[in-house]
């Protein structure tokens, strides 16, 4: 359509403000409904705080202020059993999100690779990546997480007598124990050199998709890339001294003081959820392979393609239209599960809040937070996931 | 959106309490029941523990039948609800449950703002750890840097903290919802100590251990914990009563009067006797009971003293000291006002 045929201009409608109007028959059942739904709410709760008052339970959200009370087995952030309350509640949310953010790229990968290999020519490859979605996605979840839970503190040396590898990793029933770089300036360099190299590998990556489109001659992205990115870390280690201090894990006692260490309870509460999660990842990803036409891919190698860029190239960009919806779901699913945790000690905000909740005895208030946090989680996720999509989506020109 | 959440979660509550809100006096519906429903724990191997046929026996189990006695004339009209540590108190308030006797320990905090009152102490309790005896403990404060299994839900997660805190022990904690999980993760070594009201430790080691003598529970006890049943808030003469059918087994004990002989004491030349049996004045009419509702309860579970006995006591397969649990005149703390 061309800007200067304007089209033809429609008169106003008239509302009829009569009875047998459609309109206004309809916006009388939606006030209606409305004022239905809003009197129901209004009952409850005053229904509830009247309850609660008569039987002199207190409520308010004015705890969240005072001291906690109980420390908490691993916090990504500094915390004592003196802070508040809310700094122990977002101790959990970021032990909730560790976990949801790492199994979701792990059962991103993991996934994405099962998905792909049922389409291999490899009848073995097929079968076995068949047999694992079976087998994942048909047991529950809970007791997944409590088999493995299980399976590990029952296989590891108890907690009091870790078992050393080289002398710098520890393992056993307390969790694992691995060295980690003294922080400073070269490593902060380093960083810096590294993030710098991801910049320039970017510029790179334009540059040759420019230069493929104008001559049609492809260049190497991914190596240049890896080396942009080691070279850069590495130049800036060299300028901050090249410091070479690790902080070693030693045990003593009853405890292994120093490095860095990941507690039996995150490995499983990790282990469970991605290799669950990845089962209907697998699936998701196989139906949106399977969406795209065969045509597709025999174009494709008509052109001269090889299988891999048929893949890369012509089927996954397709594929992805129809995979990202339902991605998004699976994302939400883990994220959620991970209230799970709990059965197996892992101090996510639900395991938190119960805590809370029996210290304090304001139960509607710590399930209000958690549903408000795992709300928030889901909903970002969510606007994240819609915003790729909207990439990925077909453009319409 | 903040609103409509709480309001989201209100609506949950609200429901468990609406029709709730005007009910008649709690011993008016226990009687119209013709049943007491009962708050106890999942199991806790003498305190409250269900057989292969479902039958339920331990401490907090017989104050519950002895209310039932005292209030109905039969121990055996009870409905037990098997409650976890985070779910006893909404069932309570909520009215699910008449009576929670549940291992709950009396705190300030629970008896003044959770809507509930405790009637009094059935156990004398104290929180210990129990580690494996290879470690060869003296102390707990010897536990520098150690991982403590505990389960969710209950005061010893604070008093494990306080304790550390004390003692610069640095303990980290590993958090359970379920007591099979932090007693089948400490039994798999995932923990140093397990922690949990000494009674506890003693039914857990019992019954879950491969070999109970390969653990140790330490001598120290980090907190008090008086243990007992608590009834709803507001409901003054239910109160009374589960208050009293407890001071009644404990004045039974003083007395002399156990399970077998309640038939013959009926008779007894001591006056107080008497007076607790119903067989001269009738305590019952104060209570609104019967008034041999104090013989019923005794019929049903004998005096304090036998109950504890075949519980909990040495020759139980728990095997727990009387220690603070005996009677006033014997050493312990167990101290009843006067029925009269």
């Amino acid at each position: 359509m061309t800007a200067s045929a304007s089209p033809p201009r429609t008169p106003p409608r008239q509302r009829d403000w009569s009875w047998r109007s459609r309109h206004v028959r309809g916006l009388i059942y939606q006030v209606v409904a409305l004022g239905l739904i809003g009197l129901a709410l209004w009952f409850l709760v005053h229904n509830t705080l009247t309850n609660m008052r008569v039987r002199g339970i207190q409520s308010g959200f004015d705890f969240l202020a005072s001291p906690a009370g109980f420390d908490i087995g691993e916090h990504l952030i500094p915390y004592q059993s003196n802070d508040p309350y809310w700094m122990a509640f977002l101790v959990g949310v970021l032990n909730t999100l560790r976990v949801a953010v790492i199994g979701i790229v792990l059962t991103t990968i993991l996934g994405t690779l099962l998905g792909i290999g049922r389409f291999s020519n490899n009848a073995l490859v097929r079968g076995l990546c068949y047999a694992y979605v079976e087998l994942f996605r048909n047991v529950p979840i809970l007791l997944q997480l409590l088999m493995w839970y299980l399976f590990l503190v029952q296989a590891l040396p108890p907690a009091g007598e870790p078992k050393s590898i080289l002398g710098v990793f520890y393992i056993g029933a307390g969790g694992l124990s691995y060295p980690v770089p003294v922080w400073g300036l070269g490593q902060a360099l380093a960083g810096a050199g590294a993030l710098l190299g991801v910049l320039l590998s970017w510029l790179w990556a334009r540059s040759a998709r420019l230069h493929f489109e104008r001559t049609g001659r492809p260049r190497a992205v991914l190596l240049p890339a890896i080396a942009f990115v080691l070279g850069g870390a590495i130049l800036g280690w060299v300028v901050g001294g090249s410091p070479t201090a690790w902080n070693i894990p030693k045990a003593g006692g009853f405890s292994i003081e120093g490095g860095n260490s990941m507690t039996p309870e995150f490995i499983a509460v990790l282990l469970g959820l991605t290799l669950y999660t990845a089962s209907y990842v697998a699936e998701v990803v196989r139906a949106g392979i399977a969406a795209v036409p065969h045509g597709q891919g025999e174009a494709a190698g008509a052109l001269g393609l090889s299988k891999g860029q048929q893949m890369r190239l012509v089927s996954m960009p397709q594929a992805l239209r129809v995979i990202i919806p339902p991605m998004t779901n699976q994302y939400l699913n883990l994220t959620k599960n991970s209230s799970l945790a709990v059965a197996i000690g892992y101090p996510d905000v639900v395991s938190i809040a119960n805590t809370a909740i029996n210290q304090t005895g304001r139960a509607v208030e710590c399930i209000a937070i958690v549903m408000l946090v795992y709300l928030t989680t889901s909903l970002g996720t969510s606007a994240l996931m819609n915003w790729y999509n909207k990439r990925a989506a077909i453009k319409e020109r | 959106m903040r609103h409509a959440l709480i309001a989201a979660s209100l609506l949950a509550a609200g429901l468990g309490t609406t029709s709730l809100a005007h009910a008649g006096k709690t011993l008016d519906a226990i009687k119209a029941r013709g049943q007491l429903i009962c708050g106890v724990n999942e199991g806790l191997a003498g305190f409250s523990a269900a057989d292969s046929q479902g039958k339920w026996s331990g401490l907090d189990v017989d104050a519950c039948k002895a209310v039932a006695a005292a209030i109905l004339g039969d121990a055996n009209k009870v409905k037990w609800v098997p409650l976890n540590a985070q779910q006893r108190f909404t069932a309570l308030q909520s009215g699910e449950i008449d009576v929670l006797s549940r291992n709950t320990t009396w705190t300030l905090t629970r008896d003044a703002s959770l809507g509930l009152v405790f009637t009094g102490v059935t156990y004398y309790d104290g929180q210990g750890f129990m580690v494996p005896a290879k470690l060869k403990l003296k102390s707990a404060t010897q536990l520098k840097g150690a991982t403590v299994c505990v389960q969710s839900g209950t005061t010893t997660e604070k008093n494990l903290t306080d304790f550390s805190r004390a003692n610069n022990l640095n303990i980290k904690p590993v958090v359970f919802e379920k007591v099979e999980a932090a007693t089948s993760a400490y039994f798999a070594g995932r923990c140093i100590a397990y922690t949990t009201d000494a009674s506890g430790l003693a039914s857990v080691r019992n019954k879950e251990a491969k070999n109970p003598a390969d653990h140790v529970i330490l001598p120290d006890l980090i907190s008090k914990e008086p243990l007992g049943p608590s009834v709803r808030r507001g409901d003054d003469e239910f109160f009374t009563i589960v208050k009293w059918v407890g001071f009644a087994l404990i004045e039974a004990e003083d007395y002399g009067v156990t399970q077998a002989n309640v038939d013959k004491m009926m008779t007894s030349e001591n006056p107080a006797v008497g007076r607790l049996l119903g067989s001269t004045e009738d305590t019952g009419k104060l209570l609104g009971l019967d008034k041999a509702w104090a013989a019923n309860a005794i019929k049903a579970v004998g005096n304090y003293g036998e109950m504890f006995e075949r519980n909990v006591g040495p020759k139980s397969p728990l095997g727990l000291p009387r220690g603070l649990n005996n009677l006033w005149s014997n050493g312990g703390i167990m101290y009843a006002p006067p029925v009269r």
